[in-house]
């Protein structure tokens, strides 16, 4: 069920190169050699089921997370193999936006903002305030600059996480399901942001999610994984009219299909009149 | 808060801690420790120290003239070899001043006091004080008096 | 019965592995604090919430403590007609033991558990994996200034409480109890040496305030980011700091005294 990962492009044209990767948590084994291209330039969008390690993923991207085994590029680089210093110098040409936002709770919305500038750069406060009020303006919360986080809805607090993800100019973000708990209009609002400032600023973006449809609605690219592999790759439309079962069970939503509603049990039957054993079957994994 | 207001309140906090420092030094507790090393030492040998301790103080007509370094046992002399360290500014004792232990009040601490003599020459760093008189051990003093009875 | 020897020896293993943990943990943490030369900004905030905030409760402390001491000293060398020598009582009980363990134990309640507890809700709410993703190492901006902020506030506690408790013992001793003034202070100043007492009350204190944080940014870090985690670590923090302080004092005691 391997999807078909387009290894015919040349590598210049992919920002994020994941090979044989392989990773676990305690006995959990989370990916089994996945691999899989982000494209440079795209906004890609990474879905699956809860619990298949999407987050994950980006921690190891990031290189919060070391592999087991197998490699993963960023920009021709191999993150595994970086020094410390190497390792930082990448992550300043990437953004990172986590669910909660993660924002520091002691600084302002501006000081969180400029955070990165004053962390990494000596500019003077002048050209500082420049930076910071130009990304403000872009997310549409100027207006809260003197606030801090606590004052903020989960939605700003995404928006002032974005603001500050993209003061340094990164080549590349990452959102980590960021559109989870949000109302309509927030929803919307964040759609819309990630898509235009992908265009206007030519980065790359990569989200995980699953929230299906508004996610299909703004990538380019998006991939399913699921028990530690990639099950299909695509865009949106070729996904769509993918013949495999599995992946419209995923995009319909249906509660019953190759993933079954059922865990794998004996028989309702004999469970009932009580002649089936109290454990289900030793291999009782989530079938296909 | 405001990063002014912090600035300031760690300021008042320092100088708090200056305070109470200028305080422990001043008022508080000597520095015999540092300035101990500015005077000069001479020993004597002692019967019996009784209870005298090393820092202990050496007075010389009741005022405090420095203190006790060190106390020893000389296998020799089967005596106690007692160090003084003497203040730089009393330097002048003559050569036949006499040490003697005394203990301040009935059951107070023993201190080493000393009463000068009348020989012109003066006793130098390192010089021996040849005239001493050991501690006054209360059970012997009691042992005497029943034996004498 | 084997279960229980298993169970056990798991028991140890998890404790042994936890203290490699810590030790690791406090090597990156001094590697980190020559970082903090320059960046004075982020060491005065720290100073304001361990210092400054701690202020209050060490003030009130001490003043009751000298007050106590003077009390009971007095009632115990009345009997002696030696209540002439309160003042050297009250200050050398002060130096030496209680204005030292006292105020890293009032510490640790007070800042030990804030830090563990703030360190642990950054990490819960991923701020440590946002600042680790912002190319900002946290041990240089998030722990190093906490660390070298302990150290700094809990010697200069010390020497708070140990002024206070003195003027204390002066309230009850000298203005209640009739004890004479000059006594009081004079016995005060011929007997206690300040190299041998005072600065190493002053010692123990920096010994203190080094172990309250290594073990309370420690715990933060280590937490398990929930908010049981984060409670858990914050207890913790207050019973290991607690004991480590009486644990060091009697060896530091035996060694300087």
């Amino acid at each position: 069920m391997m999807g078909n990962v387009n290894t015919t492009s040349e590598s210049g044209s992919q920002l994020v190169q994941i090979r044989d990767l392989h990773f676990q948590r305690g006995s959990k084994r989370i990916f089994r050699g996945i691999e899989m291209d982000i494209p440079r330039g795209k906004v890609t969008t990474i879905m699956g089921p809860s619990g298949t390690g999407k987050t994950t993923l980006l921690k190891l991207i990031g290189g919060q997370l070391k592999p087991a085994k197998g490699t993963i590029e960023v920009d021709g680089q191999s993150v595994s193999q970086l020094s410390r210093a190497g390792l930082y110098d990448l992550r300043k040409r990437m953004g990172m936006l986590f669910q909660s936002g993660a924002l520091l709770t002691d600084l302002t919305v501006f000081d969180n903002v400029a955070f990165p500038v004053r962390e990494h750069t000596d500019l003077p406060e002048s050209l500082v305030r420049h930076l910071v009020l130009m990304r403000l303006h872009a997310v549409g919360l100027r207006g809260a600059r003197d606030l801090y986080p606590a004052e903020l809805s989960g939605g700003m607090a995404r928006r002032v996480a974005l603001a500050r993800a993209l003061i340094l100019d990164p080549m590349m973000i990452m959102y980590d399901e960021p559109f989870t708990g949000q109302d309509p209009i927030s929803m919307g609002v964040l759609l819309d942001l990630i898509k235009t400032v992908n265009s206007a600023l030519g980065l790359t973006s990569l989200i995980v999610s699953h929230d299906l449809h508004e996610s299909m609605s703004i990538s380019d690219y998006v991939v399913i994984v699921s028990d530690g592999k990639v099950v299909e790759a695509g865009s949106p439309d070729a996904l769509r009219n993918s013949s495999s079962a599995w992946v419209q069970q995923f995009l319909n939503g249906a509660s019953d299909g190759p993933v079954p509603f059922q865990l794998d049990a004996p028989d309702y039957k004999d469970d009932l009149l009580g002649s089936g054993s109290n454990t289900p079957a030793a291999n009782g994994s989530v079938a296909r | 808060m405001n990063s002014r207001t912090v600035e300031i309140l760690v300021g008042v906090f320092m100088a708090l801690f200056l305070l109470a420092m200028a305080f422990l030094v001043l008022k508080a507790s000597n520095l015999t420790g540092i300035s101990g090393n500015s005077g000069y030492q001479l020993h004597g040998y002692f019967e019996n120290i009784g209870g005298l301790r090393a820092r202990a103080p050496v007075t010389a007509g009741g005022v405090r003239v420095g203190q006790v370094s060190r106390i020893e046992y000389d296998a020799e002399t089967f005596q106690a070899k007692v160090t003084l360290n003497i203040d730089e500014q009393y330097s002048s004792f003559p050569e036949d001043t006499t040490a003697s232990i005394y203990t301040a009040g009935l059951l107070g601490e023993q201190y080493i006091g000393l009463e000068p003599g009348a020989e012109e020459d003066t006793l130098s760093a390192g010089d021996e004080i040849t005239l001493t008189q050991s501690a006054l051990v209360l059970e012997r003093l009691i042992g005497q008096v029943l034996l004498n009875r | 019965m084997i279960n229980l020897f298993q169970k056990f020896g798991r028991g140890w293993l998890e404790v042994f592995e936890r203290f490699g943990r810590a030790h690791m943990f406090l090597f990156q943490l001094i590697a980190a604090l020559p970082s903090l030369f320059g960046r004075w900004g982020l060491l005065i905030k720290q100073l304001h919430s361990t210092g400054v905030m701690t202020l209050l409760i060490i003030l009130v402390s001490g003043l009751f403590v000298g007050m106590v001491l003077a009390l009971q000293g007095y009632n115990s060398l009345v009997r002696f007609s030696a209540e002439e020598a309160l003042g050297q009582f009250v200050a050398l009980v002060l130096f030496r033991e209680l204005a030292p363990v006292l105020t890293a134990l009032l510490f640790a309640g007070r800042a030990g558990s804030a830090m563990t507890s703030e360190i642990g809700l950054m990490k819960a709410t991923e701020q440590l994996a946002g600042l680790e993703m912002m190319a900002v190492d946290p041990y240089k901006r998030v722990f190093a200034p906490r660390l070298l902020a302990g150290f700094l506030a809990v010697p200069a506690l010390t020497a708070m409480f140990g002024a206070v408790a003195i003027l204390g013992g002066h309230l009850v001793g000298v203005e209640l109890l009739g004890v004479d003034a000059g006594a009081y202070w004079s016995q005060m100043k011929s007997e206690v040496s300040f190299t041998h007492d005072v600065l190493n009350g002053l010692f123990k204190a920096l010994v203190f305030g080094f172990v309250i944080c290594w073990i309370a940014i420690f715990e933060g870090a280590d937490c398990v980011p929930t908010s049981e985690g984060v409670s858990g670590a914050t207890t913790r923090t207050v019973v290991y700091s607690s004991l480590a302080v009486l644990g060091l004092d009697f060896v530091l005691t035996a060694l300087m005294f």
